[in-house]
């Protein structure tokens, strides 16, 4: 049986199994989860291949374990996934919370279908933007990708790897089923020539260590895990060596960090994609696979003689603020088509809407939107 | 150049491999291939379909619109997608289930592939690759090397075997199915 142990080369591939492979290429070695359509394969992917690398595939008895294991598998040193679905992630919030707080690195794979609830749990939506940003209580800093493609599936993983590591957090990755199940060409280049970022571990002595302190970073240090460190780490309010003081001071000090880690960061974690955008009147906004349907509606629009152009946030959180910006100063407006009753446009509309108007194209899910929707409200916009 | 096809049927006639073997043959003649697939939350008997677009540039809309080749299986799938076809585009009607087209055209061709999958290898298993077999003749769509290829590529291999004698049926009964046309 086929049993390479790193994939390099071309591939015709599903999404939902080159995100698993961009995983194992970044050099995730644990798997925790609990099988849910449209995210089963990423799951099943590396039940298979985890084995042959070394690794751990755990099948929890449910999401709120499945992300619980997660989180202590990055605590002792492995790169770790889960993958699941809406309804996955609304019973993963409270844990996901514990990694934003304990500042744990880790990747979160929402392979989105329609909700609410059970909805249509075998097709597709963009359902979860919001519940990415604000999913968890309390206030804290959310790194989200939106892949288009199983080539992005594959990038796009490794890339959040990447966010996870460097920036200690968990980091999602806001798939749909279309672009899950959808099979396609895959590029795996070798694995020397992947960027990883790898974990950075203290230089510190056990006695010295405290895995709060930031020493002038914009996140901690690991300690590493059977190096001798012992240390307290908690979800509660903590100082520097990681307990628990639950005052308002420690609060200011510990909740501001956990957004401004991201928020002081944005050019570096923000990707775009831009057609058009130069000569542009008309911006469409559209990420993940809808970034793909509203095409021949765009090219339908500049047939009609409208100058119209697409930005698509890769990078959907954090907000794509400072060049949204920039373009409702020149634009005469925004259309924002989403694969949901209106979510992300929420963020156009403060952004952009002072400016220019904002227009929400939305969709309930379990289907795209109809060119001629999109056109007519290119042509609202462009003739005011 | 855009083909846009669909495989359509019920769950469990193994309509999404077939899209999948499709498709990785499309790409071994050298195309760009999307495939991506629908089906309902049951594993068996719900609607289940697989769209395989082959084109020389980007595929940017991820579903068939516009159908060039119809594959049906059942009557619920006729149905459903006959009016999402070209008016050039070639419908194929496995009739041991499709009673009733409501379409008349000439580039209809039915043939009973589950009946002769049973019938004649024993197993109503291989009729995926038998119909698709049998499309991929009639539209040569891509070539039967890279069928063969493809399908022994993604079949567990103790299924190669009987899937390549379906294959090769497929596209017999499709040779007959032509010469009677052109009579």
């Amino acid at each position: 049986m086929f049993k390479p142990s790193k994939l390099h080369g071309e591939f015709f591939m599903q999404g939902d199994i080159a995100c698993a492979e961009g995983a194992l290429a970044a050099g995730c070695r644990f798997l925790g989860g609990y099988p849910i359509t449209p995210a089963t394969e990423v799951a099943e992917r590396m039940a298979y291949r985890l084995p042959i690398l070394d690794g751990v595939f755990i099948q929890f008895e449910d999401e709120i374990a499945s992300i619980a294991g997660v989180l202590g598998a990055s605590w002792a040193g492995v790169k770790a996934l889960t993958s699941t679905s809406g309804p996955g992630i609304s019973l993963m919030n409270e844990n996901i919370g514990l990694g934003m707080m304990m500042e744990t690195p880790c990747v979160i794979v929402n392979v989105q279908r329609a909700g609410p609830s059970t909805g249509l749990p075998t097709t597709f939506a963009q359902s979860d933007i919001m519940q990415a940003r604000f999913g968890s209580h309390g206030d804290y800093g959310v790194i989200a990708l939106a892949p288009k493609s199983p080539q992005e599936m594959f990038d796009l993983t490794i890339t959040a790897f990447n966010y996870s590591e460097k920036y200690r957090m968990p980091v999602f990755v806001l798939a749909d089923a279309v672009v899950g199940h959808m099979t396609e060409k895959v590029i795996i280049p070798p694995v020397e020539e992947l960027e990883i970022f790898e974990r950075v571990y203290t230089t510190k002595k056990p006695g010295d260590y405290k895995p709060y302190e930031l020493d002038g970073k914009n996140v901690p240090d690991f300690a590493k895990a059977g190096d001798g460190y012992r240390f307290h780490t908690t979800g509660l309010t903590h100082d520097e060596r990681g307990y628990p003081i639950m005052t308002e001071e420690t609060q200011w000090k510990c909740v501001p960090r956990l957004m401004e880690k991201i928020s002081k960061h944005v050019d570096d974690i923000v990707l775009l994609e831009e057609r058009d955008t130069e000569d542009a009147d008309v911006i469409v906004i559209a990420y993940g696979i809808t970034s793909r349907t509203v095409l021949p509606a765009i090219a339908m629009a500049r047939e009609k003689g409208i100058k119209v152009g697409l930005l698509r946030p890769i990078t959907i959180w954090p907000f794509p603020e400072k060049r949204i910006t920039e373009l409702a100063k020149k634009v005469q407006g925004f259309v924002v088509p989403e694969i949901n009753m209106g979510q992300y446009v929420l963020e156009v509309d403060r952004v952009a809407g002072k400016y220019v108007p904002v227009k929400s194209i939305p969709h309930p899910g379990g289907g795209f939107h109809k060119f001629d929707d999109i056109v007519k409200a290119i042509e609202e916009v462009a003739h005011g | 150049m855009r083909n846009e096809i669909r495989l359509s049927g019920s769950g469990g006639q193994g309509l999404i491999t077939a899209g999948v073997i499709l498709a990785k043959a499309a790409l071994l003649d050298g195309n760009l291939v999307t495939q991506t697939q629908s089906y309902g939350p049951e594993s068996r008997g719900g609607a289940s379909r697989a769209d395989v677009l082959i084109s020389d540039e980007d595929v940017y809309f991820p579903e068939a619109v516009n159908l060039d080749v119809l594959m049906v299986l059942t009557q619920k799938a006729c149905d459903k997608y006959l009016y999402d076809m070209k008016d050039t585009g070639i419908l194929i009607a496995d009739n041991t289930q499709v009673k009733n087209i409501s379409l008349t055209s000439h580039n209809i061709y039915e043939m009973p592939v589950t009946e002769i999958a049973t019938e004649k290898l024993g197993t109503v298993l291989p009729t995926n690759i038998l119909s698709l077999s049998y499309l991929v003749k009639i539209t040569g769509i891509v070539t039967p090397e890279s069928l063969r290829k493809a399908i022994r590529d993604t079949v567990k291999p103790a299924y190669v075997e009987l899937n390549l004698k379906a294959m090769k049926l497929g596209m017999k009964l499709a040779e007959k199915s032509q010469q009677e046309t052109e009579r």
